[in-house]
């Protein structure tokens, strides 16, 4: 692998200019006359790993939603996950490809007969309100603190901070265990009992949200810490801008790349945690169901009725992923450095001997880098 | 320096007491300690009730049991003086007790799987970095994010399907169909041609050659029935040592240092006639003698490389002193392959030997080799699924600092000075890359010991994220803060270590005094 030398980058710069925009220079092109959310949006929008994420959650959580109905409203499937209809055909799935079929229970049946694509469909529900949930609370709490803290410093920093050790010491899962058995508690007779057994799953979210803030607040305070110090901050103060005024109106927008990423980032994790919260036995019981319940209710049947666990956990996997390659999508689109002419590197590994070749050579790999920064987008 | 130890060291005594007294109350707050007594039919059950009371000492506040614990715990800080008390669990057995047996079961799980996750991912890394938007990289970028989505839970139970009933249905008459064969060799091939890279020539060949090689051998495998007879022979041995002297060489030295090509081939030499020398040695093994053998290997081979010498010792030194080592390893698995039939007949196996549940079979007998054998069928699963779960971050964080590195001024003046590629990518831009990268692992290693508790449950590994876990089912706050305390304890040193190692190893980066 060669580095492109000063001259080739000029070299480069010319031939872009007169043909496409290559790689290199894409960010300069990009910029022009567009604002920063504008340029975001489009380098989002280039993604086609993120897109294709973008698009598969969106379709899951419209079936997700739609299907089973949700607080109270009426879906359009004929089952819900508690009803119990007859065998059909022993329980196996009706869905097929060869002929295209729905059939009667298109995920099949668990060993009693409820059907399996109306507590799949459900479990996706309650996974996606809890992951929402803590990414809300989450995000909300880790601003708060880490915005405190990174900008007024002294006192306010020395105390949130320790209160993030305290919390982040404790082990996530370990913690969220504890708060799932509080949340899953449903006979104490108080106020805070009855809230969490009518409404157990947003319980469930917002404890998971109460601990889960501290890795936010942590990068939060980091980048107050440095944007506090910009010329732009001192102007707004020396023109009598209030200390909520700079935080909210002239800093959080700075850093509202670094929260949108991590907060993407916290919400795949807490897919995750909480269906195996659930799978432990803490988080969501039973009879209301989750994915994580359904792997952990189903996993000794694995060789008589497969369907109950792959479907759940298929489903799982996902909406993390999905999750995922958008929070890196999001990641590329906010941060600048991401497109400084790796393209081109990628292009000069295979021939040790670039920086030798003369002009003709560089403009062959502006022009192939185009299509290779075309193809970057699609991890 | 020493005052920003002593600073964090209060600090982190301050916070570990807030963080205890916040987790004992919410243990002890999560919910009713006798609800599985109110529940049973047990004819004495108000006598059960009491004592668990008693055990547990209910009648206290929470707060108030807190500070008695606390005590007892504080006596731990005495050294060598036997007196620490970390209370009882409701079986009254000493925490302290269960801690230490948790503790060992834990690590046996654990180290094997982050060790290898660390090695695999950081290669990986390097890889995918140096061939930055290559199919190969698309390809491990996809894997990442796919192990980084998986539920450990149902990676678990897939392989406790496939990797472990499968596989010992396999073993049961180990004939490779003629189909299957070809398959994964076809398998195998299009991965070395997408690992290969260059050109399509050379990715063709090389993927045609591995396809080639690997159905060869699986044909092979099945005719002689490999599987119910394992092992390597010297002849194998011989040549795959050639290969790795080859490897190791070109890793560590460049093919064009002769001297180091020559002391790892003599290495390989050395390692061929010690393995006709040692095997009556290796029958009377225990673990002590295997580590003392490997320390002497290494120095051997160190030492052929000091004698071989060449225009820098140093190199040599290295080389030799790897290929050995891998050498003497292959020795040793050629020792387990021929355990395998004994572990396989084993009354207590009945040939089925990949285990899902458990650290040990029941009442196994043996000698060294059969005991190891076992472990390692026990641990396999477990460690498997850990490494799938965190190669993926291992290979993004590597990926991420490789090309950071490979970006910097520094970097471009190597080249410049017209080193090779090699020196470039090994000494120069590998060696920085490891810094951000050995915070990371410290990181993970204070939190191993706090095991892998959703692993731990699904394989039943009696360690210390299942003593957690029972603490909390039984609503009984000592196994909590057992485990509690020795988490936060390491993981909080590790930082430390994690904090000073960055400055150590980075002089750009001060500690604040």
């Amino acid at each position: 692998m060669s580095q492109p030398s000063q001259q080739d980058e000029i070299v480069a710069e010319q031939a872009s200019l007169k043909h496409q925009p290559a790689a290199g220079i894409e960010p300069l092109i990009e910029a022009k006359g567009l604002s920063q959310g504008q340029i975001v949006r489009k380098r989002f929008l280039g993604h086609s790993g993120a897109i294709v994420g973008l698009i598969v959650f969106a379709l899951i959580l419209v079936a997700a939603f739609t299907s089973v109905g949700y607080a109270g409203i009426p879906g359009w499937w004929k089952y819900d996950h508690e009803e119990v209809s007859p065998l059909v055909n022993d329980g196996v799935p009706t869905a097929s490809l060869f002929p295209l079929a729905w059939g009667e229970h298109p995920f099949g049946q668990d060993r009693i007969g409820r059907d399996l694509f109306a507590m799949t469909m459900r479990g996706a529900q309650q996974s996606i309100t809890i992951m929402v949930v803590i990414g809300l609370i989450a995000g909300l709490i880790g601003v708060i603190v880490g915005a405190l803290s990174g900008y007024f410093r002294g006192w306010t920093e020395a105390i949130l901070m320790r209160l993030t050790d305290v919390i982040i010491i404790v082990p996530a899962l370990l913690l969220a265990a504890v708060m799932g058995q509080i949340a899953g508690n449903r006979d104490d007779g108080n106020w805070f009992s009855a809230f969490t057994s009518n409404n157990a799953v947003l319980a469930l979210g917002i404890f998971l949200g109460l601990v889960s803030w501290v890795g936010l607040a942590r990068l939060m305070r980091g980048e107050f810490l440095s944007l506090r110090e910009r010329e732009f901050v001192d102007a707004a103060r020396i023109s009598g801008a209030s200390n909520a005024r700079i935080i909210f109106k002239h800093i959080l927008p700075n850093a509202v790349g670094v929260l949108i990423v991590n907060v993407t980032l916290t919400m795949s994790a807490a897919i995750l945690t909480e269906t195996a919260l659930s799978y432990l036995g803490v988080g969501v019981k039973s009879p209301d169901t989750s994915l994580g319940l359904l792997i952990s209710q189903n996993q000794e049947a694995f060789s008589t009725r497969p369907w109950l666990f792959w479907y759940p956990g298929v489903f799982i996997v996902l909406i993390c992923l999905s999750i995922n390659f958008i929070g890196d999508g999001l990641r590329d689109a906010f941060d600048p450095r991401q497109k400084k002419f790796n393209a081109r590197k990628a292009k000069d590994t295979g021939s040790p001997m670039a920086p030798d070749k003369t002009p003709v050579a560089a403009t062959d790999g502006t022009a192939a880098d185009g299509t290779a920064a075309g193809g970057t987008r699609g991890a | 320096m020493l005052t920003y130890i002593v600073r964090r060291l209060v600090t982190a005594a301050l916070i570990l007491l807030g963080a205890s007294f916040l987790v004992y109350l919410l243990t002890a707050a999560s919910g009713d300690p006798l609800a599985e007594l109110r529940a049973s039919n047990a004819p004495n059950r108000e006598q059960l009730m009491e004592a668990r009371s008693n055990l547990l000492d209910l009648d206290t506040p929470a707060p108030i049991r807190y500070f008695k614990w606390l005590a007892g715990a504080s006596q731990c800080l005495i050294p060598f003086a036997g007196t620490c008390d970390l209370g009882r669990n409701t079986a009254n057995q000493p925490i302290t007790d269960a801690l230490g047996h948790a503790l060992i079961q834990t690590l046996t799980l654990v180290t094997a799987a982050t060790v290898l996750a660390i090695l695999v991912g950081i290669t990986l890394g390097i890889i995918t970095a140096l061939r930055q938007y290559s199919t190969l990289d698309y390809g491990v970028t996809f894997m990442a994010f796919l192990f980084f989505s998986l539920p450990i839970f149902w990676v678990a139970v897939l392989l406790k399907e496939f990797g472990a009933i499968g596989f010992n249905n396999f073993l049961r008459n180990p004939e490779i169909p003629l189909p299957a064969a070809i398959g994964i060799g076809a398998v195998l091939g299009i991965v070395a041609a997408i690992v290969a890279g260059g050109e399509p020539k050379r990715r063709v060949l090389t993927g045609g050659i591995v396809f080639a090689v690997v159905t060869a051998v699986l044909i092979y495998f099945s005719v002689t029935l490999w599987f119910k007879t394992p092992g390597l022979g010297p002849v194998v041995i011989a040549i795959a040592g050639v290969g790795l002297a080859y490897a190791v060489t070109l890793l560590t030295a460049g093919l064009k240092n002769r001297k180091a090509l020559q002391s790892a081939l003599l290495a390989v030499g050395a390692g061929v006639v010690a393995y006709f020398a040692i095997q009556p040695l290796l029958n009377q093994a225990t673990f002590l003698m295997i580590v003392l053998l490997a320390v002497a290997t290494v120095l051997v081979g160190v030492a052929i490389g000091y004698f071989v010498g060449g225009y820098d010792r140093g190199q040599s030194m290295r080389a030799a002193g790897m290929t050995s080592f891998l050498v003497a390893f292959l020795i040793l698995l050629d020792r387990f392959m021929q355990a395998w039939p004994t572990y396989f007949d084993n009354s207590r196996v009945r040939g089925r030997p990949i285990a899902t549940i458990g650290a040990t079979t029941p009442n196994i007998e043996g000698d060294f080799w059969v005991l190891s054998l076992d472990s390692f069928t026990h641990l396999i699963l477990p460690t498997s699924a850990l490494i799938l779960i965190s190669l993926a971050g291992y290979t993004r964080f590597t990926r991420a600092s490789m090309l950071e590195i490979m970006n910097m001024d520094y970097i471009r003046t190597a080249r410049a000075k017209g080193l090779s590629e090699r020196t470039v990518v090994m000494r120069h831009a590998f060696r920085n890359a490891l810094i951000p990268i050995a915070t990371i692992v410290a990181f993970d290693i204070g939190a191993l010991i706090g095991g892998a508790v959703i692993t731990e449950r699904v394989f039943s590994v009696r360690g210390m994220g299942f003593l957690f876990f029972d603490g909390i089912e039984h609503v009984d706050p000592n196994p909590v803060m057992g485990v509690f305390v020795c988490v936060a304890i390491t993981a909080m040193a590790f930082n430390l270590i994690a904090d000073l190692a960055y400055s150590a190893l980075d002089p750009r980066v001060r500690v604040k005094a």
